[in-house]
């Protein structure tokens, strides 16, 4: 009797861990780095400007009092380029877009602009990851919401499709509150 | 189509790295103070790459890597502690960063656990021994 009782304990943990495993299993892998530094203001940096066309990017143009859209992106980066129609429509709603070219040249930024447009009122030139270190952001491309203080509040990972366009604009009207 | 440009993308994956700068200056470059470049070492080989992440930065080739080698190389040389860069990695990236255990909320289990098995386990093996005894 006592066998028995030890032996259906024994059997629901199993089952106990199997459902665990099955419930683990069935949900999609995420392997995106979260910032840590949602919530807080973006850390002191200067960066040269990336193009000759556009100034540079400072943490004192983002505290400037208006919201806006931080774009982390390179032109080697593939995904970058297949966000480039979203971040056009962004700006063409009244985002304000700055941007952080991540290990890059110039002659090459030329050229993706030429190709997909250029929606950033400035872009930065960051050849040593310096300031994807500082805001916590893993790859290319991101896009953080920042507010008038300099603070980010949002960041959205990897490519924005054309379904994330109205969440990064309500978050950005959010910012503005 | 949408599925097909997904595919493309997941196939491009490597490509996604793949930037043609040179590498940072400390990238590939020990610091000539050998204690120093240990303990810049040691630090290195328990911080996760973020771009290719079941290696460690000092085995990665990635320019991210590379990029933060450098940045710790920096650090080190200008005398900050190993475990305070780690600390300012974890504010930017979260524990994720790091590959050194850390004792928290979330992890205890993991610590009391085992200890709690073996403490059961003894106490089942005493009990049987006793009683063939």
């Amino acid at each position: 009797m006592k066998g028995v009782r030890w032996s259906l304990w024994v059997l629901a943990a199993f089952a106990a861990l199997v459902g665990l495993f099955a419930l683990q299993l069935s949900r999609p892998k995420n392997d995106t780095v979260q910032s840590a530094m949602i919530g807080q203001a973006v850390p002191p940096f200067a960066l040269d400007a990336a193009v000759p066309e556009r100034p540079g990017l400072a943490t004192a143009d983002l505290a400037d009092g208006t919201p806006h859209l931080l774009n982390v992106f390179a032109s080697w980066c593939v995904p970058c380029a297949a966000e480039a129609p979203q971040l056009a429509a962004l700006e063409r709603q009244g985002a304000p877009i700055v941007a952080v070219a991540v290990r890059d040249r110039p002659e090459d930024l030329e050229v993706f602009f030429q190709r997909y447009g250029n929606p950033f009122s400035r872009v930065g030139k960051d050849d040593l990851s310096r300031v994807q270190f500082l805001i916590g952001s893993a790859g290319v491309p991101e896009t953080f919401v920042v507010d008038g203080k300099g603070v980010i509040r949002h960041q959205h990972i990897g490519e924005i499709r054309p379904e994330d366009v109205p969440d990064l604009l309500r978050r950005l009207e959010e910012a503005r509150g | 189509m949408r599925w097909l440009v997904a595919l493309l993308l997941a196939l491009s994956a490597p490509a996604f790295a793949n930037d043609t700068m040179p590498p940072a200056p400390y990238a590939y470059r020990q610091l000539d103070d050998p204690q120093l470049e240990a303990k810049a070492q040691a630090l290195m080989e328990t911080l996760r790459c973020l771009t290719c992440q079941s290696q460690s930065i000092a085995d990665s080739d990635a320019s991210m890597a590379g990029d933060m080698r450098s940045e710790i190389r920096e650090r080190i040389a200008a005398g900050e502690t190993p475990e305070h860069i780690r600390q300012w990695l974890i504010g930017r990236y979260g524990d994720y960063i790091s590959y050194q255990p850390r004792v928290t909320s979330a992890t205890w289990p993991l610590f009391v656990v085992p200890v709690l098995l073996a403490v059961l386990g003894a106490l089942i093996v005493l009990h049987r021994f006793r009683r063939r005894a």
